[in-house]
């Protein structure tokens, strides 16, 4: 450096500037919408091909006769007609709205469960391994002691489900408190946030990654529990997708059954992606998404 | 042993600390991290804690800030103000802009709308990042973050800082850069300084005063004033030769211990 730089100040802001500018550079390649979207589809797309193609091949072998494994186009065509009659609408709506209904419960008591034993040691020495245990119990093993308890009604599901849920994300809340790093609670107590402050400016967002996390496995296991649950506790007025598959295998009607899968499926994968979404904006935001660059 | 807080008598002491002792753990296994540390900071004075490593600089920036609290010994802020703090990493909430980062302090301290974005904006040209407000913390350079820290504490609008080792992860010629702009900070805002290094060139280079702390347990061994004219350059003689002073006293303090 120059001999003189603490001498003129404007020196030293045009250095800080330049050095500012080398160090950023490059950071910011944007690629374009379009390409990137289709860099994510494609794939998937060719992935959705082949599995067509082979079931289609399996079907064209003759393993098993049409009537109990039909084709793609057969089953595509039943899809079609589904989606153009009441049935199938009437049943994924009530299908989605136990499912709403549950996990929103599920994610309130999840959420203050974790946040309880994340807080309390008494609580975690008391219950922090049962939520794991309970969190590997398959959820249909529920189902009997549910029936007993509420006979075949949706509030069985709705037990089975919010069993089956909650404590994956008390499980996600309490890993994301307790991995807070320990420099940003010092750097937020001095900086004032103390008590609930503490929770509101730096834990909680800090913990965001590892509770989404934990709502996303959540989510699969509320809906493992609904299908299953609709498999069993079936009967009851109306037609969810799981009674509907049950109807169809008892009418031995393959493409109906096929088609249903497909839609639970889909629902399954909406989510999914819906959930993804969220945890690669929280991703991006934090900067720990590898983006091209640096 | 007894610890408080409380506000020293003198209107001329910043920080004052009286016989501050640290024992961590119990019984046997405990370990004595200072013993019996005084210290004055008087105010707008800039004090730099050198010692090697073990030496319990760390500890005695957390009981200052009031992070952690003394087995013994007094600890006193002039009009009990809250000190900020200053670590080697930045510390910013990644899930925040940069504006965001420095504006939590205004906020948990109820400032409306509109002056924290007045505030925000000034704090940042301070720092020279008037134009990256808007970016996240993991947009800019290891420098760019240790600055938006800085802003972040100045924040607190305190008089005293306190900075463990801020600029020991950084390259030299940022570091370079960042001292002339603490330096510039510290004068225009008259704070009072207590920095901790292991960089005896870093501490000459800004210090009004070093003190030299021993290792295990931490005590003061040595002090000395600096009382070459600023602005001053790191690689200036003047620099030199006390930095050359302070490192023979560090070397006898660290061979005291390999015997």
């Amino acid at each position: 450096m120059a001999s003189d730089t603490l001498t003129s100040s404007a020196r030293t802001d045009a250095q800080i500037s330049g050095l500012d500018a080398l160090e950023i550079a490059g950071r910011d390649k944007e690629v374009s919408r379009g390409a990137r979207i289709w860099a994510g589809t494609w794939p998937k797309l060719a992935a959705l091909a082949i599995a067509i193609l082979a079931w289609q091949l399996v079907v064209w072998s003759g393993w098993k006769p049409p009537y109990s494994l039909p084709g793609p186009l057969v089953v595509g065509r039943e899809l079609l007609a589904q989606a153009q009659g009441p049935q199938l609408w009437e049943g994924l709506l009530t299908t989605l709205r136990r499912a709403a209904v549950g996990y929103v419960f599920s994610v309130a008591v999840g959420l203050l469960l974790g946040l309880a034993v994340a807080r309390s040691t008494v609580l975690r020495a008391a219950i922090g391994s049962m939520i794991t245990a309970l969190q590997t119990m398959p959820s249909i093993a529920w189902f009997p002691l549910a029936i007993l308890l509420f006979e075949l009604s949706e509030k069985a599901i709705f037990f089975v489900v919010v069993l089956g849920a909650a404590p994956s994300i008390a499980n996600g809340v309490i890993s994301g408190v307790d991995y807070v790093p320990p420099l940003l609670k010092r750097a937020g107590r001095n900086l004032g946030a103390r008590g609930l402050n503490l929770y509101r400016y730096v834990i909680a967002p800090a913990a965001l990654p590892a509770i989404v996390a934990g709502l996303k496995q959540g989510w699969a296991f509320s809906w493992r529990s609904l299908m299953a649950g609709e498999l069993i506790v079936v009967g009851i007025s109306q037609t969810s997708l799981g009674a509907q598959l049950t109807y169809s295998r008892e009418l031995s009607d393959a493409p109906w059954l096929l088609s249903t899968m497909i839609v639970i499926l889909v629902v399954g994968l909406v989510v999914d992606a819906a959930f993804g979404a969220a945890d690669k904006a929280i991703r991006r935001r934090w900067g720990v998404l590898d983006q091209a660059g640096q | 042993m007894t610890s408080t807080t409380t506000t020293p008598q003198s209107a001329t002491t910043a920080v004052a600390l009286s016989g501050v002792t640290k024992v961590y753990g119990r019984g046997a296994n405990a370990v004595l991290a200072l013993d019996g540390v005084s210290l004055d900071v008087a105010p707008g004075e800039f004090v730099c804690l050198v010692g090697a490593s073990g030496c319990g600089k760390s500890t005695l920036l957390n009981l200052v800030a009031g992070l952690d609290r003394p087995s013994g010994g007094e600890i006193g802020l002039a009009g009990g103000v809250n000190p900020g703090l200053m670590f080697q990493e930045p510390a910013l909430f990644p899930w925040l802009t940069v504006e965001a980062n420095v504006e939590v302090p205004l906020k948990l301290r109820g400032l409306p709308r509109a002056e924290r974005r007045e505030r925000v904006a000034e704090l940042l040209r301070t720092v020279h990042l008037g134009e990256f407000g808007r970016k996240r913390p993991h947009e800019l350079s290891g420098g760019m973050r240790q600055r938006v820290a800085l802003a972040r504490t100045l924040a607190l609008d305190t008089p005293v800082l306190l900075m463990d080792e801020p600029f020991g992860a950084l390259d030299a010629m940022t570091r370079d850069i960042l001292h002339d702009e603490l330096e510039r900070i510290w004068s225009e805002r008259k704070l009072s300084v207590l920095f901790v290094t292991h960089n005896v060139r870093e501490a000459a280079r800004l210090a009004d005063r070093i003190i030299l702390l021993s290792s295990r347990p931490g005590r003061i061994i040595y002090s000395t004033e600096v009382d070459i004219p600023r602005p001053r350059r790191i690689d200036s003689p003047e620099v030199a030769a006390i930095a050359a002073e302070v490192t023979e006293r560090l070397r006898t303090e660290v061979g005291r211990h390999g015997q």
